[in-house]
């Protein structure tokens, strides 16, 4: 009778490793076998030049239509930058530069320069959110954009503390982690990103970097162009013409 | 809802704290467990032999801690329901997603020590009650009545296995909670080596104090007997602990002020501006200053034992919210400041609500009612210290 039990415990431990061992490595499986692990080819680029954007937001307005951007909350937006003849800086962002700007309040003769400059998420090549994320539900598209997979995300907001840039809010509709995904959706139909297609100056370009002809490419040969936070080592994929370092 | 103030220019997306009380309340129950496991662990590892009395009180109070450790994430998350995924499909890039194995491991421990521990006073329960209870003792003791001495002297040696990795275990779950923090690159107030350990120390002192002052209010309250040299012995590993955990968090902090970092203007703006009160007046002031002091003279100086109780019961009070108010700074204060690093904004926990302060309350009382409860079944201190109140 003792004996029996013994090797009744034995069977269903072994069986209890087992099962687990199985689960295991079905969902490690899983998870390498899942959109995370695609390797990023980075196959497109963006390019923002801050010495044509005129702060008309209309690029944030698209964006909010075109992907349903609950208010308050922003995928792209455009910041002011004041640069004062005493050296400081004021900067402003009124509902994200949506409705556009006021004139500022200084007057002409105290401002050194002023300046827009567009931001949204960076698609970097090493991104903090999808090595944060728990569940792999941020992920790298096999051309490089990074996405959130809505069914996968449980809402942890833990992307979000990682993203150097702010990029990315917490969607009170769907209860997940939401961003800039530079309209993927618009890019598989052969359609540009609609901030880019509204932009009436030409400020934003979405490209590929491969495509030698492309604009994007050879703004990328030609230009010298600068990055946001280059110290995070994120290497991230929107490009600024004319950046100055007053901006984070 | 209560209205954000904000200063500065702040990223769109940071007006809003992302990380609630929730947030706050995870590392802080989990690191009463991590200090109450420390301490049965003294008992049962390195033979303390005056910690005794609280030997098995420790031991549940970290497994009652432990089943609501993750309760705060689950009112926090927005899809609950998705928060098995971290263990069913984790991505280990992750520092995350080590968290459901890490608990789910120490959790087995706990059990397990515990069951081990209480082997023998089931056994006799199972013996000597009759009816629905001598079922229950007899499931809870699955069916094996068998405390014969070399029974009982194989369970002492599994105690000490399980009680010797549980210490790893009980560091690494706190460090870990740490490195949660200290891991994000992004936030120059959470960014940095010291995190898990700091973490890890304030979690063993305010481990330490609640077992005190719950030991002290059993006592106070039922017909057990308090016993001093327990409580000294107490006392005297927290405050140990307590100077490593106050020397640490003023090197970091002394760290930040010398570096002055790009960061530091902000991160120095929101401790001043937003965390004045918590960090400088709580944390830093009156809950670091006095026990260190105070609990030095409990320690070393000869006093009648009440007013040496009475001394580092206060004390053991003040470290409870020192390491709250620190967990708040910490969490919180990271969420204060802009990534712009030029604006700050505010955050203030609702009562009611999903993330409120009533739920957090609950979710800290529970543990207390599950000690409770347990004790019904099972007591939580041995009887031989017991006396009846005349």
């Amino acid at each position: 009778m003792k004996h029996d039990r013994r090797e009744f415990i034995r069977k269903a431990g072994w069986t209890f490793i087992g099962s687990g061992l199985y689960i295991n490595l079905f969902s490690v499986g899983s998870t390498l076998a899942g959109p995370g692990s695609c390797a990023p080819q980075n196959l497109f680029a963006f390019i923002v030049d801050t010495e044509t954007c005129i702060g008309c937001g209309k690029c944030v307005a698209a964006c909010r239509t075109e992907n349903s951007v609950p208010a308050d909350n922003f995928r792209t937006w455009v910041e002011r930058y004041t640069i004062l003849n005493n050296g400081s800086v004021e900067v402003d962002s009124p509902h994200g530069g949506e409705l556009g700007f006021a004139p500022v309040s200084f007057n002409k003769t105290d401002i050194q320069k002023s300046f827009f400059v567009p931001k949204l998420c960076n698609h970097c090549r090493k991104p903090n959110c999808v090595q944060v994320c728990p569940v792999g539900a941020t992920y790298v598209s096999p051309e490089g954009f990074v996405l959130v997979d809505e069914k996968r995300c449980i809402g942890c907001s833990y992307c979000m503390q990682a993203c150097p840039y702010s990029a990315r809010f917490m969607n009170p509709v769907t209860h997940v982690a939401d961003k800039c995904t530079w309209c993927y959706h618009r890019i598989r139909q052969g359609k540009t990103a609609a901030c880019v297609q509204v932009c009436p100056v030409g400020a934003r370009l979405l490209g590929r970097v491969d495509d030698e002809n492309g604009p994007v490419a050879r703004l990328l040969k030609a230009r010298r162009l600068q990055v946001l936070k280059p110290e995070t080592g994120n290497e991230p994929m929107v490009f600024y013409i004319g950046l100055a370092k007053e901006v984070h | 809802m209560h209205e954000i103030v904000t200063s500065g220019f702040l990223f769109p997306n940071d007006l809003h704290a992302h990380w609630s009380v929730m947030i706050v309340l995870y590392p802080y129950i989990t690191g009463l467990v991590a200090g109450a496991f420390i301490v049965s662990s003294l008992y049962h590892v390195f033979g303390i032999k005056e910690l005794k009395p609280v030997a098995r009180f420790s031991l549940v109070a970290a497994f009652a801690f432990l089943l609501f450790a993750c309760t705060p994430l689950l009112f926090h998350l927005g899809h609950p329901e998705r928060a098995l995924n971290i263990m069913l499909t984790p991505k280990f890039t992750s520092a995350m997603s080590g968290f459901g194995y890490i608990y789910s491991f120490y959790l087995v421990i706990v059990l397990l020590e515990i069951w081990f521990v209480y082997r023998p006073e089931i056994i006799r329960r199972a013996r000597e009650t009759q009816g629905p209870l001598k079922a229950l003792y007899w499931c809870l003791a699955l069916g094996s009545l068998n405390d014969t001495e070399a029974a009982l002297a194989l369970d002492h040696k599994i105690i000490k296995v399980l009680a010797a990795i549980g210490i790893p275990a009980a560091c690494i779950l706190h460090g870990y909670v740490g490195f949660l923090f200290g891991s994000l690159k992004s936030n120059p107030w959470w960014s940095s080596p010291l995190m898990p350990v700091i973490f890890l120390l304030s979690a063993i002192v305010s481990g330490i104090s609640i077992l005190i002052i719950s030991y002290w209010l059993v006592c106070r309250f039922t017909s057990l007997k308090l016993d001093t040299a327990c409580l000294t012995v107490m006392f005297k590993y927290l405050w140990a602990f307590f100077i490593l955990d106050v020397a640490l968090e003023g090197l970091e902090l002394l760290t930040h002020i010398y570096e002055s970092h790009e960061e530091w203007h902000i991160v120095s703006r929101m401790l001043s501006e937003r965390l004045g009160f918590s960090f400088y007046i709580l944390q830093l002031g009156i809950c670091s200053v006095i026990p260190l002091i105070v609990l030095g003279f409990v320690v070393l100086k000869k006093m009648p034992d009440t007013i040496r109780i009475r001394l580092g019961l206060i004390c053991s009070a003040l470290i409870l919210v020192q390491v709250l108010a620190m967990r708040w700074n910490v969490i919180v204060g990271g969420q204060l400041f802009s990534k712009s690093l030029r604006g700050l904004t505010s955050y203030t926990p609702g009562i009611l609500g999903r993330e409120g302060l009533l739920i957090a309350l609950v979710l800290f009382v529970m543990p207390f009612v599950v000690m409770y409860v347990f004790n019904l079944i099972l007591p939580l201190f041995n009887k031989e210290t017991e006396t009846q109140q005349q």
